[in-house]
């Protein structure tokens, strides 16, 4: 997993509510064995008409958002499916840091496994950084992991919480399951434990 | 005995393996699902990390989303969905877990097969890369979705890096009205607290309504909790769950099940315990539901008209319902039961149980599917297709001009060729109304089984109670 410590880039202003993960990744595209590739079909059904050509009003398809890095949207972004093709699309298409009032728990824990970087703001926030992102591509916005702060196109500051374990992994790279394998004897003793207070679990 | 627990407290406690500083815990995970779509990439890693499955034994595959519901003699004719299939039989194989392949008699979906095979216990942490694993909480098994980077850290470690989530309760309490059904409850329950309502909560649902049902009506209202924003519902564990487990391949036998009946006895929530948020429903106000919109808590009574922008204050659903009406297509202030219906979908993890079946065919005996209308029942697993037509069920649903479907996911998403045409208005018993869930364009109402076949029918949306039942 890629590291994350600051992030400078465009905003691409997504404002709509609950953006589910059939609207993030249309499931005909959810039939690959691989993680990589699915950028390109990030927000089909919104960015792509029936002929497969670009709907010019999509804020991605607008040549100022074309790069952007962070996303701001509405409230419970990611709800739907746990599918973890919804942040890789994110990922693939160079989104690494999305910005919302809320985001739906499967979607939140997914992107953090992924490293890209999901921030919930009270909705004035929300609102404000949405109005800078809307300026384009003259309005980037440097995201500090480190410091918890975002910095606005103006050098406004605006500070946001991260839970420190996760704040932890995503700066140095961490990847959970080598984290975990650390932690082999207590997983041993639990299971030991296990096998004699509740036989009936094992198969 | 310390302090009362929920039976969320009780599980989760018992599953810790250790706490970091900011609450964050490791916990055991006793029973582990796969299907075909979210797994791949998840034993890509571990091979390319050279990792092994810890426990083969305790991890279930079988696949679901993709497999055709017509005949299979043939095999997969898409590509791409019999790639995904095929790299589950292989990576199942090479492992060594349990497998059930495509044409097995115990193939289905994969929240369907985990009960009838007994691997689904009360009191266990039960995951799968799959949302709806909240269904299996119906057993009192604290069962969530996962996403593929946490179905590779199960394989690889039985365990999973978590942080507790706070209780809430959902209590329904009273008879429910004849015709009226567990799929009513749970998109009653949405309706009232909304996709975001359960959002970092686990949903105990309890009452009398709810100890009223069965444990096919139990595994439908949780298998929505997640529609509901929780990531797991729960339903204490009883004497009806007790006898539904018994005897069943997985699940445990002789002196072991005594002993784990007397254990689960103690699980269920303390009296006193502390519930974070509490939302009460009077079973005696559910009429049966039906969704108009694109979000599962865009639900009214059939009794009801569509919404309209003006229904609501806030600026950001002003949008979204008009939105919804564009797609779906339908004009605020048109009664429910004016809508016109193309295509009817029976099955999915939902409602396509035994018991969704009997209850469907009791509307469609002896009547006719509209000539407008397409319809099919898709059983959810190969048993729940035998034990149908043990009781003759298959021959109700063609008699009335239903098809009669192999087991999967089928329609519910469309990853296979059941799909809506763009435009086309489906009644459907599965769980997500999203934008394009059935296929590109479609517009889906969500309703119950019982509801889908009135609809189907009559063509148009329609009160099953307005149906004379023979
Ligand atoms: S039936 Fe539908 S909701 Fe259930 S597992 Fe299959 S695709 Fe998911």
């Amino acid at each position: 997993m890629d590291k994350f410590d600051t992030l400078t880039g465009v905003a691409a202003p997504l404002p709509m509510l609950n953006v589910d993960t059939d609207m993030i990744i249309p499931k005909q595209f959810l039939k690959t064995i691989k993680r990589s590739g699915l950028g390109k079909n990030l927000f089909d059904e919104m960015r792509f008409d029936d002929n497969g050509d670009e709907i010019p009003g999509f804020v991605l398809n607008q040549p100022a958002y074309r790069n952007a890095k962070i996303l701001v949207t509405g409230a419970n972004f990611g709800c739907g499916s746990s599918r973890e093709h919804a942040p890789w699309s994110l990922l693939d298409f160079g989104i690494r840091c999305i910005i919302a009032p809320s985001f739906a728990d499967i979607f939140y824990n997914n992107c953090f496994k992924n490293g890209i970087l999901p921030i919930a703001l009270p909705q004035e926030d929300v609102d404000k950084l949405m109005l800078d992102a809307e300026r384009g591509a003259n309005a980037t916005v440097t995201i500090d992991l480190e410091k918890q702060e975002i910095t606005g196109p103006d050098g406004g500051c605006i500070k946001f919480d991260v839970e420190p374990f996760r704040k932890h992994c995503m700066l140095n790279g961490l990847d959970d399951i080598g984290l975990t394998l650390q932690q082999g004897d207590a997983i041993n003793g639990f299971e030991a434990e296990r096998a004699l207070s509740q036989p009936w679990l094992s198969l | 005995m310390g302090n009362p627990k929920t039976l969320f407290d009780k599980i989760w406690a018992s599953h810790v393996i250790n706490t970091q500083d900011d609450g964050t815990c490791l916990i055991y995970i006793d029973r582990h699902l796969v299907h075909e779509v979210t797994s791949p990439q998840a034993f890509e890693g571990l091979r390319n990390a050279g990792r092994k499955v810890r426990h083969p034994e305790l991890t279930l595959a079988v696949p679901d989303h993709n497999v055709p519901t017509t005949d299979r003699s043939q095999g997969i004719k898409e590509e791409d969905s019999r790639i995904q299939v095929d790299t589950l039989d292989q990576n199942a194989r090479d492992t060594g877990i349990h497998y059930f392949p495509m044409n097995d008699l115990r193939q289905g979906i994969v929240h369907i097969v985990g009960p009838e095979e007994g691997f689904t216990l009360p009191g266990v942490t039960m995951v799968c890369g799959d949302s709806h694993t909240s269904t299996h909480g119906a057993f009192g098994a604290l069962a969530f979705g996962i996403g593929t980077s946490e179905v590779e850290h199960v394989l690889a470690t039985q365990t999973l890096v978590q942080k507790p989530a706070k209780n809430m309760l959902v209590k329904v309490e009273g008879d429910l009205h004849p015709g009226v059904t567990a799929k009513d409850i749970t998109l009653a329950i949405i309706g009232r607290i909304g996709t975001a309502g359960g959002t970092g909560f686990v949903i105990e649902y309890a009452g009398s309504a709810i100890r009223a049902l069965s444990m096919e009506g139990r595994m439908t209202v949780c298998n929505m909790a997640i529609e509901g924003g929780a990531r797991a519902g729960l339903i204490a564990p009883d004497e009806k769950t007790f006898d539904y487990i018994k005897g069943r391949p997985m699940a445990p036998k002789g002196a072991a099940y005594e002993q784990a009946v007397e254990y689960w006895k103690t699980l269920p929530t303390d009296d006193g315990a502390h519930y974070d948020k509490v939302v009460e429903l009077d079973a005696n106000d559910i009429i049966p539901q039906v969704t108009w919109g694109t979000s599962p808590e865009d639900v009214a009574p059939i009794s009801a008209v569509v919404p309209g922008p003006d229904d609501v204050t806030d600026a950001g659903k002003k949008k979204a319902i008009t939105r919804s009406l564009e797609y779906m297509g339908l004009v605020a202030g048109t009664p429910l039961e004016e809508v016109k219906i193309d295509r009817v979908f029976i099955g999915s993890c939902t409602n396509g149980r035994i018991e969704d079946l009997r209850a469907a065919a009791v509307v469609a005996k002896g009547r006719k599917v509209a000539a407008s209308v397409n319809a099919m029942v898709v059983p959810g697993s190969g048993l729940v297709k035998e034990q149908a037509e043990a009781e003759g069920l298959d021959q109700i649903f063609l008699e009335a001009g239903f098809e009669w479907r192999e087991p999967g996911c089928s329609m519910c998403l469309a990853m296979n060729p059941d799909r809506l045409e763009p435009g086309e208005r489906c009644a459907s018993t599965s769980n997500r109304n999203f934008e394009g869930r059935q296929g590109r364009g479609g517009r889906t109402h969500l309703l119950s089984p019982a509801m889908a076949v009135a609809a189907a029918v009559t063509g148009y949306l329609t009160d099953v109670r307005k149906l004379e039942i023979v």
